[in-house]
């Protein structure tokens, strides 16, 4: 009766998330489960990709999603994050070691550990992995938890082509493989559908295996003062934690920029929220919360799980007020999104 | 007696090395609050069976990369690129085995031939760049690795299988992987058949340096290039050639991964070897066995590691910076007694002469 009633609470909190936004939990990973909001039998194991835990972009979003738990469930918790350049190995090792010392759930972050989840998981039929941004590995006990990042995109490229007075705006990419070429998909065909005659400048910051564009601020930087000098005026960024040389350049430059993951408006330094129109959402932290409360619930998702428009999983942000203008457009295009009139490219 | 000492030398040093690098590593951890003590229990723990084949699997990479950059280095070249020339070459022979043109182990037989040849290739630019135009290789190499790193992408995302967030080339058939070995008794993972590969390539650069003509004039050139060129050797020819050898082995770096492992190039395929190879060339000292207990430790310490944050809350990356001070350790202990050596021979020398010069003096006196 008490877990119930615990459960419908964090349910109301998962929900006023969703509505908002705020990654920021000043909860770190050690609350002790011993007191309240509650306490639980789970160990949460959460694999990063590199950068792990204060990335300031996607392994982050995942973090902060597990603090929740932390907070609603009082679940205990390790986290284990990749090295660069480490083998294949490594990344199984990782998933072992975390399922031989009793966490479950288990989760990847990042499609990185697919591979690894592929190989793991069928050694531990009584652990459950979570695995995100990958359908590579399926199981029974394996969790893909994955998001339309491209009809998110969709709604910041609609709102880019609605903003921009040039009718040129930027797309800047932090690595070129195919999970961002779908932010950039998206985003193009969003602003296309507002303006088919506006021009799209893209950038890639790096190329793989040098996944350094995912966090190089001076890169990011370069490359948006070239798309602002090239006439551009709204900036898109997928790039995680060189969004930030992006804003900067937004600011220099007078333009505006568009953030990604989280609602960026209010992970930025102040005086550089007034460049930011809109960020474009992708709920990693809601993906993790859900997937450790399904297993708290006793029925772990399992298979592919889209966090998709409609539950918000993907969404536009609102804050700062510069879209209040044309949020009725961007709430038409999301309906016809959701309502299958409009089918946007996954892929450029 | 001068060979037993310098033999002892040859062990000391690195023990020593390895020493300095764990006292100045637990400085490190000390400073920033760590569990000294929980970081070295973990880190020197009995690897259980199945980390025992991940130290061998990960010690036979290494040590190709190794190889592929104590090439270079007998000879005073400083080949940087063996990772661009590794990358390139893996992905040319996964494309190649992908294909299957040929069944089973003739193409196992291709792709290794293309592996060897892309890397070869790649070498042979900065190889070519230094004979005819006078260009460092070290700037070469480096700014090839750049291009390396643009080109792979590009042809990886013109061939991948697409549908997937980790895009790579056709696996490679069933029939042309090269089976594990089970010989750790209780690890359920397997160690890569393609070890024979590293213990070939090592013999093979033995043979080459230590018993050859080439190997002599290699090491030759490498010691004092005029001398070299006073003798007959044709250096130009010398580098090249050197150049086309290291990139060869380079280009082997990658097969044990790929026929053992992951089947595919891919995004995901294990970067930055080629670095960690001139690491652990220079604290293997260019020798053959040297190299190996170089990438045995530091396959041994990355595979430790990975349990550092489970038990001790500390950051894998700390064993770089151990990695690291080893190696600087090593060389600057051999610069030191190297630098002691040639002054104890000047004084000799110069003893020999004073008493040489008293001689005749008191001959013609």
């Amino acid at each position: 009766m008490r877990r119930s009633a615990k459960i419908m609470i964090a349910g109301m909190a998962a929900s006023l998330v969703l509505a908002g936004c705020g990654t920021d939990d000043p909860d770190g990973p050690d609350t002790d489960p011993g007191t309240d909001p509650g306490t639980s039998e789970v160990k949460v194991g959460l694999a990063y990709d590199v950068g792990g835990r204060g990335d300031q972009s996607f392994n982050d979003a995942a973090a902060a999603g597990l603090d929740r738990a932390i907070a609603d469930f009082g679940v205990d918790s390790t986290e284990s994050s990749a090295i660069d350049g480490e083998p294949e190995s490594a990344r199984e090792e990782r998933l072992i070691q975390l399922a031989d010392a009793g966490f479950n759930p288990v989760i990847g972050v990042g499609f990185a550990y697919a591979g690894a989840v592929a190989k793991v998981a069928p050694q531990f039929p009584d652990t459950q992995f979570g695995l995100i941004d990958s359908t590579d590995a399926m199981g029974d006990n394996i969790a893909n938890l994955v998001f339309p990042e491209h009809e998110g995109s969709f709604l910041v490229g609609a709102a880019a082509a609605l903003k921009s007075e040039t009718g040129k705006i930027g797309f800047i990419g932090g690595v070129n493989v195919p999970l961002i070429a779908k932010f950039e998909a998206g985003y193009a065909a969003g602003a296309l559908a507002v303006n088919p005659d506006i021009e799209i400048e893209s950038t890639y910051l790096t190329q793989p295996p040098d996944f350094s564009g995912f966090g190089d601020p001076a890169k990011g930087r370069t490359a948006a003062e070239g798309q602002f000098d090239a006439g551009a005026d709204v900036v898109y960024h997928a790039a995680g934690g060189s969004g930030l040389g992006v804003f900067q350049a937004a600011d220099t430059a007078g333009g505006l920029a568009i953030g990604v993951d989280s609602d960026q408006y209010h992970t930025v330094p102040s005086e550089l929220q007034d460049v930011i129109l809109t960020s474009m959402l992708k709920q990693v932290d809601v993906a993790v919360y859900d997937y450790i409360k399904s297993f708290i619930d006793g029925s772990p998702l399992s298979g592919e799980v889209v966090f998709g428009l409609e539950a918000g999983g993907v969404d536009y942000s609102t804050s700062g007020g510069l879209v209040d203008d044309i949020a009725d457009q961007l709430d038409e295009f999301k309906r016809q999104i959701i309502a299958g009139e409009i089918t946007v490219p996954d892929s450029m | 007696m001068i060979r037993v000492r310098s033999m002892l030398m040859t062990m000391a040093a690195p023990i020593l090395a390895v020493a300095l690098a764990v006292l100045i590593t637990t400085v490190v951890l000390l400073a920033a609050g760590d569990p000294v003590g929980r970081v070295w229990g973990t880190i020197f723990s009995e690897p259980r069976p199945r980390n025992i084949v991940n130290i061998i699997n990960s010690g036979s990479v290494l040590y190709l990369s190794a190889l592929a950059a104590a090439v270079g280095f007998r000879m005073g070249l400083f080949n940087i690129g063996v990772d661009g020339q590794y990358r390139i070459a893996a992905f040319a022979a996964a494309y190649v085995a992908g294909q299957a043109w040929v069944p089973g182990i003739l193409n196992i037989a291709l792709a290794i031939l293309t592996a060897m040849l892309v890397g070869a290739m790649w070498a042979g630019i900065a190889g070519l760049l230094k004979v005819t135009r006078g260009i460092s290789e070290v700037i070469s190499t480096i700014m090839l690795n750049a291009i390396a790193t643009a080109l792979v992408a590009w042809m990886l995302r013109s061939v991948a299988v697409p549908g997937s967030n980790n895009i790579t080339t056709t696996p490679i058939p069933e029939s042309s992987r090269v089976p594990g070995m089970a010989l750790i008794p209780g690890a359920h993972n397997e160690i890569y058949g393609f070890v024979f590969l590293a213990v070939a390539a090592g013999l093979f650069y033995w043979v080459l340096l230590s018993r050859t003509r080439f190997g002599f004039n290699l090491r030759a050139t490498g010691a004092s290039e005029s001398a070299a060129v006073a003798s007959g050797i044709d250096t130009k020819k010398m580098i090249l050639a050197a150049m086309l050898i290291s990139g060869a082995v380079a280009g082997l770096v990658g097969m044990p991964l790929l026929f053992g492992d992951s089947y595919s190039y891919g995004v995901t395929f294990q970067p930055g070897l080629g670095f960690a190879g001139i690491a652990v060339a220079l604290l293997g000292r260019n020798h053959p066995v040297g190299i190996a207990f170089g990438a045995l430790l530091f396959a041994f310490l990355n595979e430790q590691a990975n349990a550092l944050q489970l038990q001790a809350g500390v950051s894998a990356e700390i064993v770089k910076v151990m990695q690291g001070i080893t190696v600087l350790s090593v060389v600057i202990a051999y610069e030191v007694v190297r630098r002691a050596n040639r002054a104890a021979e000047q004084r000799r020398v110069a003893a020999e002469l004073a008493r040489a010069r008293a001689e005749a003096t008191e001959v013609t006196g």
